[in-house]
């Protein structure tokens, strides 16, 4: 066989590799029992090789997850050790420094054997409806009090679950059935990547994955390499200010591009909060990478040799906070890492990045009960919505779309089915958008009212409320987002908050910057926003 | 009496076929499709195949009919300018969709169009929840202007939607009783055209009804007119996406029930030929000009699936297109084909399609203009194809012109020669078919390499051993009138049509009497549309989606077609858990109080047909002599081999030859590798035979 040859047959099972994770991800999809997974695809997969170096990622599934289950897969072969490791093992954590970032990611690993020999590992990590504690919110005053925390271990060790481990987990959360039905569920999706592997290790012959893995990282170092090389040298950096808990929170970052690499260094962003809105340095790299990415190299593969030309680095702040601050939202300031690492980017390549968008997922979590006396049902119930994207250079935003998050939202008659709610409204907000040449995509308007009979507590994970998305290169800014009741009660965007019977939460999400001199916006662009409605003149 | 003489016809993309079963003989034919006048092609190959025939238009007695206008229509969006009346607060709900990007890493992607814009969606108070239960009443006033509104604006058709309304669609026919009495336009509701839970599916699939549905009927119309006039005095059918026929006056009505009829047309095709041949467990490999289509059939019959999407808008991401909400065979389709495009990423990697070069300019080798290389291009420097010979030598081929293409845009960017290059080419379309073969296997449960494949359409045969080689099979039939297999696929479908309805129930508080009623309720439905065009026995399957409550994937269970008791609550249980470890491994035990749910009904009624006659597979076989020779590409060898070259119409039934082979015909080569046999069978069918394999 020519060398020729051998490189195509390298592509396609590369290509296999990569069916191979996305087979993995869809039976995490269908087993599911949080809306999160299921509905959102708020998860990732991939595949790994021995010394824990990432070969592929299945393409569902949202940066926050991927990138952080990259590395996470390091600390599972550190603890657990290779002599410790058997054929049909399972591992699993929920540690945010070693995990994605907060306790309710469970993430699973599991060791893939070729007869006696260890030919790599399957991760795979999902968003569970609740760990105990708080509950999924900004309130804790630490981890301890954010829920249940299950160090580095093992599920099942030859096949037989720890039944130890499940009894701990069945009684210290809210929805036992649910979460450990997730557990089953993230086990099952490694399993069936790992008979898909050898599978087609036993078709093609292969006793090992290191060509393979040699072929995917050089192939892809190479790319990314040659991309770095054309990108402008220097140090540019940005500040954003965020709404905080309850006071404005700075993050500032500097992108240095030299040579062969890119720093993103986070020093100056603001200390360690009180509340949980704190982010462990694993979710701000996995951001912060993937915003990088995005400009410099989309079309290129996502794996160990693709993420690992970009460093970051930053002292203890609230991008890298240590043990045992409150991390339970760190996706709230997490999602905001892309827009304040874009900023300083867009510096180095002017005319090439997008403006600020609504960032963080407005995401809700109600419990819902029925009113004292009443008869009804108890529920959990967790809904991801999103604001406007920031307008691009030449394009107007996305409008409800999420971005940096890869989630989508759940469908409002299959959350009205999770739980005693009512959905009244969901629909874009006119004239949330910044304006400019290329406007801002439109947030959205949510009310939710308890069924009859029924009140909610809600916790709130919401931002730039008080600091809006701003535009890029002349754009205007996006709409703020707004918390409040339907008899104008004005409610916090962080912490949980109550919603009585007969009331609606009513939420406005913000919109996305606009993009270039509003003047220089053609007229049929503006004629086209007034016909939709999209632009009204009135007040967001 | 002798057997009905049935036509059925075709609307492909580029080509109209027409296959007509008279007497005990198929004849066929191909003519270009005609956009502007689309029935004028078929009355065109209806002469051609008459006058084969010698038979007159008054003599058939039924002509089945598949067209691809409809989903056409929603690809290029020439649909009527439509009204979208939704509930109040959900305006946007087409607009939203998902709220998720499909290209995690372009910034730059564009969202599809809603089918439906902004200024065309109105928006009325009244909600029904989730069980059913009125919240607010429905606003009579408000809707009795909105009616007025649309009236003067000059609509061509009206879509309801509302939510929840598959669990109570009251609202939807209040509000349609209350827009007809001013709107003499065609309104479509929710609650009949997909009443399944999730709004942006349901609400996507009914405006895509209405929007469609002035053109088809009129097109439709014309259609019979023109027969009638022209002598025709037998009933028109067509042919829907879940591959049953349905009378013209209900595809008039539902025409998004149209969408995707060709491709099910030839899954039909290939389970006739599986019952034909006895094969109980079969995947379908259909790939033409632009995309491959693969299907599991088991036990003869295709499975259907619930919701599918149309006209995909980035490199046929999934997400990027329109959901529609109906039975729909199931299947999977990827966009490569004969046509599809070749080309070299940013890693050096070849890449193919979903981009295809088409009939014009067509590939490089068709020497129209077109540079770039397709699989064509690739198959012919191979040698797979012979360039004199190409569709009947229609088209004569230039294989300097593919080398060059190939060169060019592939071979010279990584170093490779013409063949290496190409080889690579097919090596990643092949990979990238034998994938979502795999993918779509494991989605549904099985194991691709127990099956035997079935391959047809005009670039399959040429691409069908290196997929089984792929996929660990062992078996392929390349079946007669693998050309045209589509219209042949519509003189065997069944009069059939499935009902759908979403209504949650909990095992625990399973109630027979609830379920009686569903049921018989959608065999109404589906029978009342079965015999408008059969007076034959009707058989029905019915199926319940089920899963444990909380997932939000569900899986089919088959249910008996009787009353149903308390009792068979028990049996519901087992039977889910037993598919549950089918799909997944294993199902999940000891859970206290984990409940199990069904989602969705289905009935499925179709007429009861006779068994095609059986034919004996022929796997043995004697070797056959062969002069002709050349050298071919062979995949798993990574070389060029001494290839025999053999005419089909050359092998007699029985005869066996060893690969590497290639079997040449008047519309297409049938390769075959060097790990695999070829014997001729008594039909004139070809089966390939892993070498060694248990016979």
């Amino acid at each position: 066989m020519t060398d020729q040859t051998r490189d195509i047959r390298m592509q396609v099972m590369w290509n296999r590799l990569i069916s191979v994770v996305e087979e993995q991800a869809m039976t995490l999809l269908r087993t599911a029992f949080s809306t999160s997974v299921r509905e959102a695809g708020d998860l990732s997969a991939g595949v790994f090789d021995p010394a824990g170096r990432m070969l592929a990622q299945a393409v569902t599934g949202t940066p926050g997850h991927v990138n952080t289950m990259a590395e996470a897969v390091l600390h599972f072969i550190a603890e657990i050790g290779r002599d410790n490791m058997h054929a049909s093992d399972t591992y699993v954590t929920n540690d945010p420094w070693k995990g994605t970032g907060h306790l309710h990611d469970i993430t699973m690993v599991s060791p893939s054997f070729l007869g006696d020999d260890l030919v790599g590992f399957f991760a795979c990590t999902a968003h569970v409806v609740d760990v105990g504690g708080r509950g999924f919110g900004a309130d804790g005053k630490s981890v301890y009090e954010e829920g249940i925390q299950i160090p580095i271990m093992k599920f099942a060790e030859r096949g037989q679950v720890n039944a130890t481990l499940v009894q701990m987990i069945r009684s210290n959360v809210r929805e036992p059935n649910q979460v450990v039905g997730d557990f089953y569920s993230l086990a099952a999706c490694n399993d069936v990547g790992h008979r898909r592997l050898i599978a087609m290790m036993q078709e093609i012959g292969l006793t090992s994955l290191d060509d393979l893995g040699d072929f995917i990282f050089s192939r892809t170092h190479a790319a990314t390499l040659d991309r770095l090389r054309g990108l402008p040298q220097g140090t540019w950096s940005n500040q954003i200010l965020t709404d905080g808990y309850d006071e404005t929170v700075k993050l500032v970052a500097e992108v240095s591009i030299t040579g062969d690499r890119i720093n993103v260094d986070f020093a100056g962003s603001a200390p360690v909060s009180r509340y949980g809105i704190n982010v462990p340095i694993i979710y701000t790299k996995a951001y912060a990478c993937y915003a990088l990415k995005c400009v410099v190299a989309p079309d290129i593969p996502n794996n160990w040799a693709s993420l690992g030309l970009f460093t970051i680095s930053s002292p203890e702040n609230i991008l890298n906070a240590p043990r045992p601050a409150p991390v339970s939202v760190r996706h709230v300031i997490g999602h905001l890492v892309p827009d304040l690492v874009l900023g300083a980017l867009a510096q180095a390549l002017p005319g090439q990045v997008l403006a600020e968008g609504a960032a963080a997922l407005w995401n809700i979590h109600m419990s819902v009960r029925p009113v004292a006396g009443a008869i009804g049902r108890r529920a959990e119930i967790l809904m991801f919505n999103s604001g406007g994207m920031g307008a691009r250079p030449g394009l107007d935003g996305l409008s409800a779309t999420a971005f940096p998050s890869g989630v989508m939202t759940m469908p409002i008659e299959a959350t009205e089915h999770t739980g005693p709610i009512v959905v009244w409204r969901k629909e874009l907000r006119p004239d949330s958008g910044g304006d400019g040449q290329y406007r801002g995509g439109l947030g959205q308007i949510i009310e939710i009212e308890p069924a009859p009979g029924h009140e909610f507590d809600f916790s709130a994970m919401f931002d730039r409320v008080n600091h809006p998305a701003l535009g890029r290169d002349g754009g205007g800014q996006g709409a703020a987002g707004r918390v409040a009741l339907d008899d104008g009660t004005v409610l916090k965007p962080k912490g949980w908050q109550h919603v009585p019977a007969g009331r609606r939460l009513v939420l406005h999400l913000p919109g996305g910057g606009g993009y270039g001199d509003p003047g220089a916006r053609g007229p049929e662009a503006r004629a086209e926003d007034a016909l939709k409605g999209y632009v009204t003149g009135n007040k967001p | 009496m002798s057997a009905p003489i049935r036509l059925g016809a075709d609307i492909g993309g580029t080509f109209t076929d027409i296959a007509l079963e008279a007497h005990g003989k198929l004849f066929s034919t191909k003519v270009l499709t005609n956009y502007a006048a689309p029935e004028q092609a078929i009355l065109d190959g209806i002469d051609v195949v008459l006058a084969e025939a010698g038979i007159s238009l008054a003599d058939l007695d039924i002509v089945i009919h598949g067209t691809t206008l409809a989903t056409n229509a929603l690809i290029e969006r020439r649909g009527a300018r439509t009204a979208f009346v939704t509930t109040e607060g959900f305006r946007d709900v087409i607009e939203m969709r998902t709220e998720n990007r499909f290209a995690q890493y372009d910034l730059n992607m564009v969202l599809p169009k809603p089918l439906i814009p902004r200024e065309d969606r109105f928006a009325v108070a009244g909600r029904i929840g989730a069980q059913g239960q009125e919240l607010l009443p429905l606003d009579e006033v408000a809707l009795a202007a909105l009616a007025d509104q649309i009236a003067s604006a000059g609509f061509g058709a009206v879509a309801i939607g509302f939510i929840h309304s598959y669990m109570n669609p009251a609202h939807e026919h209040r509000a349609r009783e209350i827009i007809a009495a001013k709107v003499a336009v065609p309104i479509s509701i929710s609650s009949e055209v997909s009443p399944q839970m999730r709004e942006f599916e349901r609400f996507n699939t009914v405006c895509a009804n209405a929007y469609v549905r002035p053109q088809m009927a009129d097109y439709l119309t014309r259609l019979q007119a023109r027969l009638q006039a022209l002598g025709a005095r037998c009933p028109v059918f067509m042919i829907h996406s879940g591959g049953g026929l349905i009378s013209v006056e209900t595809a008039a009505e539902f025409p998004v029930r149209l969408v995707e009829s060709g491709p099910a047309g030839g899954a039909i095709f290939a389970a006739d030929v599986a019952q034909k041949f006895g094969l109980q467990k079969v995947v379908s490999y259909d790939m033409g000009g632009t995309t491959a289509k693969i299907c599991l059939i088991e036990d003869y019959a295709p499975k259907t699936a619930r919701t599918f999407e149309v006209a995909r808008t980035y490199r046929f991401a999934k997400g990027s297109g329109m959901p529609i909400s109906i039975p729909v065979i199931e299947m999977i389709e990827i966009g490569a084909g004969g046509g599809s495009l070749a080309w070299v990423d940013a890693m050096g990697r070849i890449q193919t399609g979903p981009e295809s070069a088409g009939s014009e300019p067509g590939p490089a080798c068709y020497q129209r203009g077109g540079m770039r290389p397709a699989i064509t291009d690739a198959d012919l420097v191979l040698g797979k194809l012979d360039a004199d010979n190409f569709a009947g030598g229609a088209i004569r081929l230039s294989s300097d012109a593919a080398r060059a293409a190939v060169l060019r845009d592939v071979g010279d960017k990584l170093g490779l020669g013409a063949e290496a290059a190409a080889f690579g080419i097919c090596e990643v379309v092949d990979e990238n078919m034998a994938n979502a073969a795999r993918v779509h296997a494991v989605e549904n449960g099985k194991n691709i390499s127990d099956n035997m494949m079935i391959a047809f359409g005009g670039a399959a045969p040429l691409h069908a051993a290196r997929l089984c080689e792929k996929l660990g099979i062992d078996r392929c039939l390349i079946p007669v009138g693998a050309g045209v297999g589509s219209a042949i696929g519509f003189l065997k479908a069944p009069f059939g049509y499935e009902a759908l309805a979403s209504h949650i129930l909990r095992l625990t508080s399973f109630d027979a009497d609830t379920v009686n009623a569903l049921v018989a309720g959608l065999k109404t439905t589906a029978e009342r549309f079965v015999r408008a065009g059969t007076r034959a026995a009707i058989q029905s399957e019915i199926t319940a989606f089920m899963r444990y409550v909380g997932q939000g994937w569900e899986i089919p269970v088959t249910l008996p077609d009787r009353a149903y008791t308390a009792a068979d609550a028990e049996m519901l249980r087992s039977k889910f858990s037993e598919n549950y470890a089918r799909f997944f491994g294993r199902a999940i035990e000891g859970l206290d109080g984990l409940e199990i749910e069904i989602v969705t009904w289905s009935v499925k009624a179709q007429d009861l047909r006779a068994a095609p006659d059986q034919i004996a597979l022929i796997s043995g076989g004697t070797r056959a002599a062969h002069k002709l020779s050349r050298a071919v590409f062979d995949p798993s060898r990574g070389e060029l081999m001494a290839t025999a070259i053999i005419n089909r119409s050359d092998l007699t039934p029985g005869a066996r030859v060893s690969g590497p082979a290639v079997i040449v015909e008047r519309e297409t080569s049938t390769v075959v590798t060097a790990p695999f046999d070829v014997v001729m069978q008594s039909d004139g069918s070809l089966l390939m035979i892993r070498k060694g394999a248990a016979e």
